[in-house]
């Protein structure tokens, strides 16, 4: 951890930055923070508590616009970055990008470049507890899956915190607000609250880091990261881990395999 | 007065090639099911996922997708953006439980008549036998002060079903 | 205020009975690590290990969707059915602690300014509220801090304090010895107990009087900016939140027929103050922040009487980047350099 506060304080003395995108020290795990001085500096920490992804600011205009920003990035937070990059909502010349592992070493990255080797060598840090989820839902029968969603999708009161901690959700204007027509229901009901999940998770398609930041912002705790996560795995399942020509819902291949078109 | 149920079906199609060959199941004079709404488009990559989840939401109790066969379509690559996106969505839906064995998708030439009439009845028949899909519809009912009571009216709703056939 | 006595067994009682009356009981049910209120079909499902329930008990009164009334069109005429009160059940909410009761002044003083809410008040008429006081307490609770205390009896129609193996029962309201005079044997004279003893201790986290003199002259102070830097603007904190009281109308319309909607909507959002032309005059999120502390410690004490937070602690928690509200309440409490 001092490594990371030594790393950003010189990052200040030497000019490179106007702001620090990390974590500090919250009331029960650590939040993000802004540091805009070497002395600010002193108050970041990055550890396994450290909850979110921190991208998400990178497309907070009134926070970052034309300033030079730096920032400390989980692997997701790498991923959600590298993203950000391929739909040209970020500058790389305004933007460093410090890459904390797992182990609590700093990776310096030198450019967009490194970041995407880094991220095709390195490994995904280990989500058993979600595939195990996922695991046991799809041996469910439909019946069952359908009362497991619309139950926990009852619970929804629509506040957003999903759409909100997303680093991929950086629209001004969201679907949920197409409103002439309505296009998906802005009242509480089951089917509009699933309406406006499969919108989301279908939006992310390809494009989500599987981070998991939406099912830890949401208040009432359901497992909507589930469902991203599930996409994310059924996207590298039929199209390949890597988006190398773009989005996956963007381009395609003459031979991509489905056997349900008759 | 028949009480036997007759399936809603939306079937979504492309300009170019389907609705060209359900004109022509039409002057070939094959007879099919009449229970099939048909919803034009330019192609089947305009085709937005959320009219599927309103055309259930609205009564649909079944639907078809139907496009130009992949290399064939008017605007080169449309069929195939389209594929990616249902392949998705289709395991999506699946994954929540809503039942993906109510939509069929198709590639309909605009010089296959005989298989429209085809895919249409299978669809119709199959639809027939899964009955009304009332659990999507229901679900639309927005809920007050407490989800619980949707829930339980939900089995009940089922359990009377079973009862009366 | 009378006062009683009620064991663990009675208790459980009386609330079968109530149940079995046909009154809808909300009580707190656990699901993994989430306890929130339910509409309960026996005591068994009851939860009382919680700190505090995700959610405030305010949808009892204000439900999260609520239609006004529908219509249908008929040729050219057009039949209005209005708002149904005869469909609300008698209701009794149990467990919910003197935080949440004391919620329900603020949100009928907003609903009660000006016209007053058919919806709002005919649901609460036929709602009595059980509350429970608090025996724990967690570091976001600021119950103290904002004239409240964890066995505040104000809002609640009976408050009951565990003691022991047993409750002493409180009963505050007419209401409230309605559904204690009725079982009457259930329960047996109230000890000789300081109540205080069973209650929590919730450290003061600020002065009220040292923040009241401040916020209503900060409108344009730097703070809010600062404060509100990681806010991501969701609506969470105003969804648990037992007296945000901002909602939304919409329609919900199928070809003749249609009914108006109230929804639950939220001054953090972006788009709730757009205008039709497109200008927004709380652009940034600044001024949302800005407005929801504003609106809860300066423009309900001025125009409602009431302040708008009861010290539930419910947004700190449910604030996905960590919002603590105590915290930056209590760091305006101590700010220099403002007009008092």
């Amino acid at each position: 951890m001092a490594e990371l506060n030594s790393k950003v304080k010189e990052l200040f003395e030497k000019d490179l930055i106007d702001i620090f995108i990390g974590y500090e020290e919250g009331t029960r795990n650590p939040r993000p923070y802004f540091a805009y001085s070497a002395q600010d500096a002193d108050n970041l920490v990055f550890n396994d508590k450290c909850q979110g992804n921190l991208a998400v600011y990178l497309t907070r205009k009134d926070l970052v616009g034309g300033k030079r920003v730096g920032i400390s990035a989980s692997y997701f937070a790498l991923k959600s970055i590298s993203q950000l990059f391929d739909e040209n909502q970020l500058k790389e010349d305004l933007l460093i990008v410090l890459g904390m592992k797992e182990d609590g070493s700093i990776l310096e990255f030198k450019g967009l470049d490194e970041i995407r080797t880094y991220l095709s060598e390195a490994k995904a840090p280990s989500k058993q507890k979600d595939d195990e989820l996922l695991k046991e839902l799809s041996e469910m029968s439909q019946a069952e899956r359908w009362q497991f969603w619309s139950d926990e999708l009852s619970k929804c009161f629509k506040c957003y915190a999903c759409r909100a901690a997303c680093p991929m959700c950086y629209c001004t204007k969201c679907i949920i607000e197409v409103n002439r027509p309505q296009w998906i229901q802005p009242w509480i009901s089951t089917q509009g609250n699933m309406e406006w999940q499969i919108n989301r998770v279908m939006h992310m398609a390809g494009r989500c880091s599987d981070c998991g930041s939406c099912g830890a912002a949401c208040p009432i705790g359901i497992p909507i990261h589930l469902l991203t996560h599930m996409m994310t795995k059924t996207v590298a399942a039929n199209f390949g881990e890597s988006n190398e020509q773009g989005n996956v819902l963007s381009t395609f291949k003459p031979d991509d395999k489905e056997n349900f078109i008759l | 007065m028949n009480n036997e149920f007759e399936p809603k079906v939306v079937a979504f199609v492309c300009n170019w090639c389907t609705y060209a060959g359900a004109d022509l199941t039409g002057t070939s004079r094959i007879k099919y099911a009449s229970n099939v709404k048909i919803v034009r488009f330019p192609c089947t990559g305009r085709i937005d996922f959320m009219l599927l989840l309103k055309a259930f939401a609205n009564g649909a109790d079944g639907i078809i997708v139907s496009g130009c066969h992949p290399n064939d379509c008017h605007y080169t690559s449309g069929n195939f953006h389209a594929r990616r996106r249902w392949i998705l969505f289709r395991s999506l839906l699946d994954f929540m439980g809503i039942d993906i064995n109510r939509i069929q998708f198709s590639w309909v030439s605009a010089a296959e008549g005989a298989k429209w009439a085809d895919i249409v009845n299978k669809t119709v028949t199959n639809i027939r036998e899964l009955g009304p899909y009332m659990e999507y519809r229901r679900a639309a009912n927005f809920l007050e002060a407490n989800e619980e009571e949707l829930t339980k009216e939900l089995a009940r709703n089922k359990e009377e079903e079973v009862k009366h056939g | 205020m009378e006062r009683k006595y009620i064991s663990q067994d009675s208790l459980k009682t009386w609330l079968s009975k109530l149940n079995d009356e046909g009154k809808h009981i909300y009580a707190p049910v656990a699901k993994g690590d989430k306890t929130d209120f339910k509409h309960i079909k026996s005591v068994g499902e009851i939860s009382m290990e919680h700190i505090q329930t995700t959610q405030s008990a305010k949808a009892i009164a204000f439900p999260r969707t609520e239609k006004l009334f529908s219509y249908t069109k008929n040729k050219g005429d057009v039949s209005l059915q209005d708002y149904d009160s005869s469909v609300i059940p008698e209701t009794v909410v149990f467990g919910l602690h003197p935080c949440d009761a004391a919620g329900f002044r603020p949100l009928s003083n907003i609903f009660n300014w000006g016209t007053p809410d058919t919806p709002f008040n005919e649901r609460m008429k036929r709602t009595t509220l059980i509350a429970l006081s608090c025996s724990q307490c967690d570091e976001a609770c600021f119950c103290t801090s904002v004239n409240g205390s964890p066995g505040n009896t104000e809002g609640s129609d009976i408050l009951l304090t565990k003691i022991k193996d047993g409750y002493l029962v409180e009963v505050v309201t007419d209401k409230g010895k309605e559904l204690v005079s009725k079982y009457e044997n259930l329960f047996d004279a109230a000890p000789e107990v300081n109540k205080e003893e069973f209650l929590a201790n919730v450290p003061q986290k600020f002065g009220l009087e040292e923040l009241q003199q401040r916020i209503s002259n900060m409108f344009e102070s730097e703070v809010w900016k600062q404060q509100s830097a990681r806010c991501l603007g969701c609506g969470a904190c105003a969804f648990v939140c037992p007296t945000c009281a901002c909602f939304d109308i919409q329609e919900d319309n199928k070809g003749s027929k249609g009914s108006r909607l109230r929804c639950w909507d939220s001054c953090g959002f972006s788009l709730f103050t757009v205008h039709t032309s497109g200008h927004n005059p709380r652009e940034v999120q600044s001024q949302r922040w800005r407005q929801r502390l504003l609106h809860k410690f300066s423009y309900m004490p001025e125009r409602l009487s009431v302040r708008g937070c009861t010290g539930c602690g419910r947004c700190s928690r449910a604030c996905p980047v960590d919002m603590n509200i105590a915290e930056h309440l209590s760091s305006i409490s101590k700010l220099e350099n403002v007009e008092k």
